[in-house]
């Protein structure tokens, strides 16, 4: 019981990270109908930008991170300002926007390799503040925080989607773009934020992951990513309780993988389960059944 | 640009024959192993591009993990040879179809789906397939791969020198595109071009949508299980890393920039884009960075591939009809 | 003689809480032309979606040739003889005019996997014989000088044409037609007529949806008035038009 205890709380800390990155690749799915292939791409960057600040600067580890998370947001501005909003313009199949997220996401990650090598890279844990033990289950200082950090996040994010004017905005323009733009909503404005939220999750999730392993490496990228897919598939896309729900789902499943299957099908398992989950029912746990309009 | 694909499709009997000649006369007129060794990696990516033209191009399901379906045929044809002693011949054959059994179990729940869930799934099947590669010691010996892959014998004719095996592969690429004009010219091929326009029309003209998917992914799962198995035997060794995303990418870049759903397009797209880095050795380790920008280029510019938008048998047609026209007129 | 083609009985068709059809029966004998007006949004085209199997409907039955078909899939609806147009054009947009004909042959050409791969004689030969009854279909559409450019570089009433031409390709024993003359003038309406009176004349059914009044009092023989999802009014063009009901809630508006 003990094991299961802390398998638990391992795979819930390590889902709410998913989780986090689940939201912004979802929301912009939600707006824009876009599998973002490059969402992973960006929480790798977020890691080595507050990495590389902090090591080659020798600058506060809070500041690195401040401006990894400023930096990653703008990335993700970027990849929509310099090529999704021209094919937007050009009205150009969706295809093509998901093609040119892959190409994106080959960019950041290769340039990340030819940057800082592709061996694994030693990442400071800042809240090494040790651990609490609670009955025989342990809880490091990290895991607290980052569970913490989730939690207040997904409170604020799910505040800004439902409650604030560019939230309401932002759900328009996911059911109806053209009716939004209609409406007076400056619908590039909106998918630029939301890219930017996309950036700035992916990033705080990257570092949180970083430090929570000691360690980040250049296959994080794509690894998460398609963990993201499966979270966000798993509670249905589009749906920003679903990503949430998804990614811890997924974070438990494979802790549980790893220690009662076998550590080196871990990935393997969370991605199997998604397959049979749409099999079963393709619009996620969260997702509604859509009509095909004729 | 319309004016020379005109001129080409005028002079495409004897340009097929200049190519074939070219083909046939290229290893002996660069006899250095280095030379056919360039010659027979790009013809092997010409079949894998080949394969999966069919289904991104023809057919628009855009698929980020057909390096899972190359990897499969290879660790079959590797693991029947080395560790079974089947015969190669048989162990080619059973690589494609192992391979097309796969496209089948997989394309089953999720051809159905909508096109973005076809496309993670793909990509997700493919890190599958690599994290069992990896971790099925007693079948695939993990990360150490197999090692000594037998040559290739058929009828007691072996294969063993480089510009034997450039010609297998030079015979199997001639096959597959055999395989892909023909069936684009067949009824098969009108209810695959008219699913990759408009699904729901085709679906009005009496075209089971699902059973044409199918057909098309496990075909070309089944090709590109063949080329597999013909790099298994031609390196005569394989590991996990050889087919995992990054292979699956480079797959895409390369059909893409020959041009989407054009059998042309895939000769130029494998060929070029696997010469580049070989050309241009000191780029060897930007290519992935380099296929990433030229990716994103096209999607700008010419979002269909260099010859994406051509289709010759229509510049035909329309050719001959100006033509019979004008004779028409002057009679 | 005259065959029942089509019969629907009580269909109702709700999308959430939003009812498109309710109650809907009706029926089409074979070599009669009929005609399904009503206002935007009085669920014609739903009901055209649920008999060619696009939508399946809630309560009530589809029946064809005397068979059952209701939750059909659409392809094997048109295997069995029942071919339509769409509303909002949808041409294969990257075919020329003869290859989106040649589509709607589908059904009634036998190649499969191995005799593509192969290209065998006999597929040669269905191939062959699929481009001349295209070219056939085309002239008789007034299409086939234009078989060489892509379908959808053709202008809107051209298109709309081809649409039917794809249509008849399928042979089907019932041509459902969606707003076959929206868009078109004057000309074309005219052209448009012809060419559905000479269907007639080949003995072709068909059922059409159509907005433009005149056009369908000249062309049916019988007409179905739909509103708010509703049957409210059926029989032969005269009857319809002096309908109290029909004129409240359908011409009436526009006066």
């Amino acid at each position: 019981m003990r094991v299961f205890f802390q398998q638990l709380i391992n795979g819930i800390t390590i889902g709410s990270t998913y989780a986090l990155v689940s939201i912004g690749f979802t929301m912009v799915f939600g707006v824009l109908e876009l599998t973002n292939f490059a969402n992973g791409s960006l929480y790798m960057l977020g890691a080595y930008l507050s990495l590389m600040l902090y090591s080659a600067t020798g600058m506060n580890a809070f500041l690195a991170f401040f401006i990894s998370i400023i930096l990653t947001g703008g990335v993700g501005y970027l990849l929509d300002r310099l090529a999704l909003r021209r094919l937007r313009n050009k009205k150009a199949p969706k295809l093509t926007g998901l093609i040119t997220t892959l190409g994106m996401s080959m960019i950041i990650d290769n340039t990340i390799m030819l940057a800082f090598g592709s061996e694994t890279k030693p990442f400071p844990n800042h809240f090494d503040f040790g651990r609490i033990e609670i009955g025989s289950v342990v809880i490091s200082w990290v895991q607290i925080i980052i569970l913490a950090t989730a939690l207040t996040l997904m409170l604020i994010l799910s505040f800004v989607v439902y409650k604030t004017k560019i939230g309401k905005a932002m759900r328009c323009t996911s059911q109806n773009a053209e009716a939004a733009r209609l409406m007076g909503i400056s619908v590039n404005r909106v998918i630029a934020f939301t890219f930017i939220i996309s950036g700035v999750l992916a990033c705080i999730s990257g570092n949180l992951v970083g430090m929570y392993y000691q360690t980040v490496d250049i296959t994080m990228g794509a690894s998460i990513g398609m963990k993201t897919f499966a979270s966000a598939i798993l509670g249905g896309v589009g749906v920003l309780p679903g990503a949430m729900v998804g990614g811890l789902v997924v974070g438990v499943i494979e802790t549980f993988a790893a220690g009662y299957i076998s550590s080196g099908y871990r990935d393997a398992i969370s991605f199997v389960v998604l397959i049979l989950v749409l099999l079963i029912k393709p619009s996620g746990l969260f997702g509604s059944k859509q009509i095909n309009k004729v | 640009m319309e004016k020379f694909c005109e001129k080409l499709v005028r002079y495409r009997v004897p340009l097929l024959i200049l190519a074939c000649v070219v083909a046939v006369a290229f290893p002996f007129v660069f006899p250095s192993k280095y030379f056919i060794r360039i010659g027979t990696v790009c013809l092997m990516y010409v079949m894998i591009t080949l394969s999966l033209n069919l289904m991104v191009g023809y057919m628009g399901q855009m698929s980020f993990g057909h390096a899972a379906f190359m990897g499969i045929g290879a660790y079959t044809a590797a693991i029947l040879t080395t560790t079974y002693d089947v015969p190669f011949f048989v162990a080619f054959i059973l690589a494609g179809v192992v391979a097309g059994l796969f496209g089948l179990l997989l394309g089953l729940p999720v051809l159905k789906l909508k096109g973005y869930y076809f496309t993670i799934i793909t990509m997700v099947f493919c890190e599958i397939v690599r994290v069992v590669e990896l971790n099925w010691m007693s079948l695939t010996r993990g990360p150490l791969g197999i090692m000594a892959i037998p040559k290739p014998s058929f009828l007691g004719f072996e294969i063993t020198t480089p510009r034997q095996f450039y010609f297998m592969i030079l015979v199997l690429v001639a096959l597959s595109t055999l395989v892909v004009s023909n069936l684009m010219k067949s009824r098969v091929g009108y209810a695959i071009l008219a699913i990759r326009d408009d699904e729901l029309a085709a679906e009005a003209m009496g075209i089971h949508v699902f059973r044409y998917k199918m057909i098309v992914f496990i075909l070309s799962s089944l090709l590109v299980g063949l080329a597999g198995a013909f790099y298994a035997t031609y390196t005569s060794y394989i590991d996990p890393s050889s087919f995992a995303a990054a292979q699956s990418n480079d797959m895409l870049v390369m059909v893409i920039f020959g041009g989407l759903g054009n059998t042309v397009g895939s000769f130029i797209g494998a060929i070029s884009l696997s010469i580049l880095p070989e050309a241009l050795r000191d780029l060897a380790q930007y290519r992935q960075l380099i296929y990433g920008v030229l990716l994103v280029l096209l999607m700008m510019v010419k979002p269909q591939g260099l010859l994406g938008d051509i289709n010759f048998k229509y510049i035909r047609q329309r050719m001959e009809h100006r033509e019979k026209s004008k004779e028409a007129a002057n009679e | 003689m005259s065959e029942r083609i089509l019969k629907t009985e009580h269909i109702t068709q709700r999308f959430g809480g939003l009812v498109a059809l309710s109650d809907i029966s009706m029926e089409v004998n074979s070599g009669e032309i009929v005609g399904i007006i009503g206002p935007n949004g009085a669920g014609k085209s739903t009901l055209f979606n649920v008999i060619t199997g696009m939508y399946n409907p809630t309560e009530g039955k589809v029946e064809m040739l005397g068979q059952d078909v209701t939750g059909w899939k659409p392809y094997r609806i048109t295997e069995l003889g029942f071919s339509r147009t769409f509303q909002n054009i949808r041409l294969f947009p990257r075919m020329t005019v003869q290859d989106n004909v040649i589509v709607g042959m589908h059904t009634r050409t036998k190649g499969n996997i191995f005799s593509g791969v192969f290209f065998t004689k006999k597929e040669k030969e269905e191939r062959a014989s699929c481009v001349r009854e295209a070219d056939t279909i085309l002239r008789l559409l007034g299409l086939y000088e234009d078989r060489f450019e892509m379908g959808t570089s053709l202008p809107y009433g051209s298109q709309r044409k081809l649409e039917i031409a794809r249509a008849l390709a399928t042979r089907p024993k019932l041509l459902l037609l969606d707003e076959p003359a929206a868009g078109m003038n004057e000309q074309e309406t005219e052209e448009l007529r012809q060419i559905v009176y000479r269907l007639k004349e080949m003995g072709y059914t068909i059922l059409l949806i159509e907005h433009d009044m005149k056009f369908v009092m000249n062309i049916c023989e019988r007409i179905y008035v739909l509103n708010n999802g509703c049957m409210i009014s059926s029989g032969t063009p005269d009857e319809v038009r002096t309908d109290p009901v029909v004129i409240e809630a359908y011409l009436g508006k526009e006066e």
